[in-house]
């Protein structure tokens, strides 16, 4: 069922063991709001990356639940396929699918999925492609383009799914410096037409700019979880402080 | 001193070709085609995650993997009447005749080999794939059908051709069963005009010569179908 008031994302007591000696996760509780833009830090191997694809069940996890637009996504009777179809994803290396064409790229699940014309699905396609700056390139395969015009062509290749939200897993991470601005400015811009966002970034001048709220994890364990002016404002854990100091070193 | 009479080969040319090459290459093309489908369900069975279909996968591809060809063709053609006999209900063991019963050994026994291929095609897909299809929403078998699949036939598709001029070869052992593929049909007219040297020797040349240039064509398609990343 849709609830539209409560939260759009919400996760509570997650755990997930690799094994019975190594927990990945450790009883994460936090949601995000319909609108809410959540940006997720936190040292490599925190479980930040294994917490955002729990949200769309690529990863299972043994305890707690999450819901996703009021969905347990744990119930036996979620359609999975269905419910994933509405939640965006891009990931760290971009995954568009190599031996497809740009175009075909972002038709392909609306037409499979949605059920979506070929008409209607590259008219879609191609506004996408078009708000991202990439028009000249939808004839490409993916690996004539750059990462960071790839990574754009993967963005709106979740858009074009119609999500409620959005989930971004170190989107910039495998990208050259001077790519990193051009695939941040489409992230921003959706951010501030009010997309709900889960993003997992190290780019702390995104999350000043357009989080709400930012999560630190360490450990498997959701360290800080607050607004995003009381995170870099003052008081904070140790941990977080010297996470900060670390990469707003220089 | 031996006498060489290269003569009979231009005059039995056409029997050669239109008999014995149009059958090879129909067998060889047909059991390719029906060996990578089969084989590709197969790989997939193997790795999927019911055990049973697994099992059931692995120990059809080892049974097949260590028997000899030949033995295989002769247990079908002996078997596949009684087999057929069995499953329809019939009176009589089915004729199925020996071009249908040499299809189903050489796409069965190929299967296991495409198989064992396509297995490793599909294992070579980066498993973050996988997660953007079902991330976009799309089923298994839709993951498979239009992202894994497709990749793993363009990546192991030198491998896959290379199998099939194989394939091609082993076409010529159907002679066990009388029937007249291009290596049979030569064989005949040596035995007939007692011309062993001169048609065993233009076999030998035509298949050395097609199997050659196929694997040239295969390197040269190789570069070019390659997916680039």
């Amino acid at each position: 069922m849709s609830n539209a008031a409560g939260p759009m994302i919400e996760m509570a007591a997650v755990s997930k063991w690799y094994s019975p000696q190594f927990q990945v996760l450790k009883d994460c509780t936090t949601s995000v709001a319909k609108g809410e833009v959540v940006v997720v830090c936190g040292p490599s191997g925190s479980g930040k990356s294994t917490l955002i694809k729990c949200v769309n069940a690529l990863e299972p996890f043994q305890a707690g639940t999450i819901r996703v637009d009021g969905i347990n996504l744990s119930d036996p009777g979620t359609d999975l396929p269905k419910l994933r179809a509405r939640i965006g994803m891009v990931f760290q290396h971009f995954e568009l699918f190599p031996h497809l064409r740009i175009t075909e790229n972002l038709c392909l699940a609306q037409e499979k999925v949605l059920g979506r014309s070929r008409d209607e699905a590259m008219a879609k396609g191609k506004a996408l492609l078009d708000r991202v700056g990439l028009s000249e390139h939808a004839g490409k395969f993916p690996g004539q383009l750059s990462g960071g015009q790839q990574q754009r062509v993967a963005i709106a290749r979740a858009l074009a799914m119609d999500p409620i939200a959005m989930l971004f897993d170190e989107p910039t991470s495998a990208l050259d410096p001077e790519m990193i601005t051009e695939v941040l400015d489409v992230m921003v811009e959706l951010a501030r037409e009010g997309m709900t966002m889960m993003v997992v970034t190290h780019e702390m001048g995104f999350a000043r700019k357009v989080a709400h709220r930012v999560i630190f994890m360490d450990r498997g364990e959701i360290i800080e979880d607050r607004n995003k002016e009381e995170f870099f404002g003052s008081p904070r854990s140790d941990r977080a402080q010297l996470f900060l100091s670390k990469i707003l070193a220089h | 001193m031996l006498q060489f009479d290269f003569d009979i080969i231009l005059k039995t040319l056409p029997y050669l070709l239109r008999e014995g090459m149009v059958f090879t290459l129909t067998l060889t093309a047909l059991a390719a085609f029906g060996g990578l489908v089969l084989g590709t369900l197969l790989a997939l069975m193997r790795l999927s995650t019911i055990p049973g279909l697994a099992l059931f996968a692995t120990g059809y591809v080892n049974l097949m993997r260590s028997l000899p060809l030949v033995l295989v063709i002769f247990w079908f053609y002996f078997l596949v009447p009684y087999i057929g006999q069995a499953i329809l209900r019939t009176e009589r063991p089915v004729e199925v005749g020996a071009f249908a019963s040499a299809l189903i050994t050489f796409t069965l026994f190929e299967a296991a080999y495409f198989s064992e291929i396509m297995r490793a095609g599909i294992q070579s897909v980066p498993k973050g794939q996988l997660s953007a299809g079902y991330a976009l929403g799309l089923t298994y078998r839709q993951v498979m059908s239009y992202v894994v699949v497709p990749q793993a036939l363009r990546n192991m598709l030198p491998v896959i051709l290379t199998q099939t001029i194989v394939l091609f070869q082993d076409t010529s052992l159907v002679y066990v069963i009388s029937i007249t593929d291009f290596l049979g049909a030569a064989s005949k007219v040596a035995q007939r005009d007692g011309r062993l040297i001169e048609m065993y020797l233009f076999a030998a040349l035509v298949y050395f010569l097609i199997s050659f240039l196929a694997s040239l064509l295969v390197k040269r398609l190789q570069a070019r179908t390659a997916i680039i990343r």
